[in-house]
């Protein structure tokens, strides 16, 4: 399970995060909604310890995250970023396989290549792919091999940044079932960032809204609509008129 | 007054936060050297980025500069009647002052500036960050093997600078100055006394350190965007150029005022 606590934080005078409790249970899919600029990103990029929050207290299974052994507590997690964020003079293969090729899951060659190559076919791209450079590749094609890069190690939890941004319809939705899919079939523990609303109904379990530093309201995506909460309902409705300032 | 005095302040106190925070980058980068793990290929790649295709600038750079020089010191030397000591200035300048000086300037100008805009473009889209959440640290894997690299292949590059720096004087002075070919290269080898050589290839070695800190250290503090790349690289270039000048203004002191 992964819980935060009462985390803060800023940037400058900027106060992103002003005390996000927030739970999510082993093997839920749980999505995080909100506005442009409201610290989603950095949510989950506190837990990860990308980002580190002044105050409050972010654990994973029980355990401090900024505490213990950082190799074997990030072992433990994928992550898609909202623009691949591929390593530009490696072939897609080796991207796939970088937590492969060294470090403390590291495997043959040979090996870690058959496994990227599993998992490119995994995430619908063919294995001609595996030799390209990421900058040959289209964009739909980048974010199903940031996904591809995630999943390959089989890791135990998965953060997928925005992760339909900048795709056309149909390509979202072949990530969102793909996400949808990999996150059931490896039961695994994932947040999801993402104002998508198409998407936050394929990939959700839960759902939590983050508005003003907080989170505004949480539950099942089933009682969404049916949430009485101002906020949720222009948010989830896309209206410019309500509590959430259109200009922010 | 007081506003003056404060301005003062916050700039002297921004230099010392700075130079504090460089301090910093520098120690953690040098204690990632007895720490594993290795990363020997990125190590590789570096050595042939930094070394490998840096020859052609480093030599037509020495080429042309020992070429002047040689004019230089003839045309000057004729003012005292002391015409013949240009192959013994040339290889002096060379190898002491210019060699290092001008191959530091020109890898600042090419590797410290490539080094900057790849490190801050992979900062600004999120791939410092990926490499973290592969249990990756960004200084090992990006930082360490640049320094490494550039300052164990500077001294070989200022050592073929010099060469071919000595021989560009060499050209000019016996197709155009008509010295006479084998009094030119014994006169050369004649003067050169092994700490010349010595203090260039050291010189070589710190500024190949200095170059590739610079590069990874401002690529790695960038700002966002395109706007924050060009003034990471920019900003690498200028602080790795002024840092060679100084760092070869305290060798020589260092070297020959003993």
């Amino acid at each position: 399970m992964i819980e935060l606590t009462d985390v803060h934080k800023s940037f400058g005078s900027n106060n992103v995060l002003r005390g996000v409790n927030l739970s999510v249970p082993k093997g839920e899919s749980m999505v995080v909604i909100g506005g442009s600029g409201t610290g989603k990103s950095i949510l989950i990029k506190s837990v990860l310890g990308l980002v580190t929050p002044e105050t409050g207290t972010i654990t994973v299974d029980g355990k401090d995250v900024n505490k213990g052994d950082r190799d074997a507590f990030l072992a433990r997690f994928g992550m898609l970023f909202q623009g691949a964020a591929l390593f530009d003079s490696l072939p897609v293969w080796q991207n796939v396989a970088f937590r492969l090729l060294r470090g403390s899951l590291k495997k043959p060659k040979a090996e870690a290549r058959e496994i990227a190559i599993e998992k490119l076919r995994r995430v619908g791209l063919t294995p001609d792919v595996a030799d390209r450079l990421p900058a040959e590749l289209s964009g739909g094609m980048q974010k199903r091999v940031g996904l591809a890069r995630a999943i390959a190690a089989e890791p135990e939890i998965i953060f997928f940044d925005e992760p339909t941004t900048g795709l056309d319809p149909i390509m979202a939705g072949v990530i969102n079932d793909l996400i949808r899919e990999i996150v059931t079939e490896m039961g695994a523990t994932a947040i999801t960032i993402t104002h998508d609303m198409t998407s936050v109904r394929a990939i959700a379990d839960k759902i939590a809204m983050l508005h003003a530093g907080k989170i505004r309201w949480t539950g099942p995506v089933d009682d969404m609509d049916a949430s009485d909460d101002p906020y949720v309902d222009q948010f989830i409705h896309g209206r410019a008129e309500g509590p959430i300032e259109a200009v922010r | 007054m007081s506003t003056l005095l404060a301005s003062i302040g916050a700039a002297v106190l921004g230099f010392l936060a700075a130079i504090g925070r460089l301090a910093v980058f520098t120690g953690q980068t040098v204690s990632h050297l007895v720490r594993p793990p290795f990363y020997g290929r990125e190590f590789g790649n570096a050595l042939l980025q930094i070394g490998y295709f840096s020859l052609p600038v480093v030599g037509l750079t020495a080429f042309f500069t020992g070429g002047a020089l040689a004019l230089q010191i003839y045309s000057g030397g004729a003012r005292f009647s002391a015409e013949a000591v240009v192959p013994q200035i040339v290889a002096i300048g060379m190898v002491r002052e210019l060699g290092p000086v001008l191959v530091g300037l020109m890898i600042a100008a090419r590797v410290t500036s490539s080094i900057a805009a790849e490190i801050a473009t992979m900062k600004v889209t999120e791939q410092i960050d990926a490499l973290v959440t592969l249990s990756t640290h960004p200084m090992k894997y990006l930082t360490l093997p640049r320094v490494l690299a550039a300052t164990l292949v500077m001294p070989l590059l200022v050592g073929v600078g010099d060469i071919i720096g000595i021989y560009g004087g060499f050209i000019v002075g016996t197709e155009r100055l008509g010295f006479n070919a084998a009094a030119y290269l014994q006169n050369t080898a004649d003067f050169l006394e092994p700490l010349d050589i010595i203090s260039s290839l050291v010189k070589g070695a710190v500024f190949g350190f200095i170059a590739a800190l610079m590069g990874c250290y401002y690529g790695m503090n960038s700002e966002r965007g395109a706007m924050g790349v060009g003034r990471a690289t920019k900003s690498s270039v200028v602080a790795a150029a002024i840092l060679i000048l100084a760092a070869n203004f305290l060798l020589t002191e260092a070297f020959f005022s003993a």
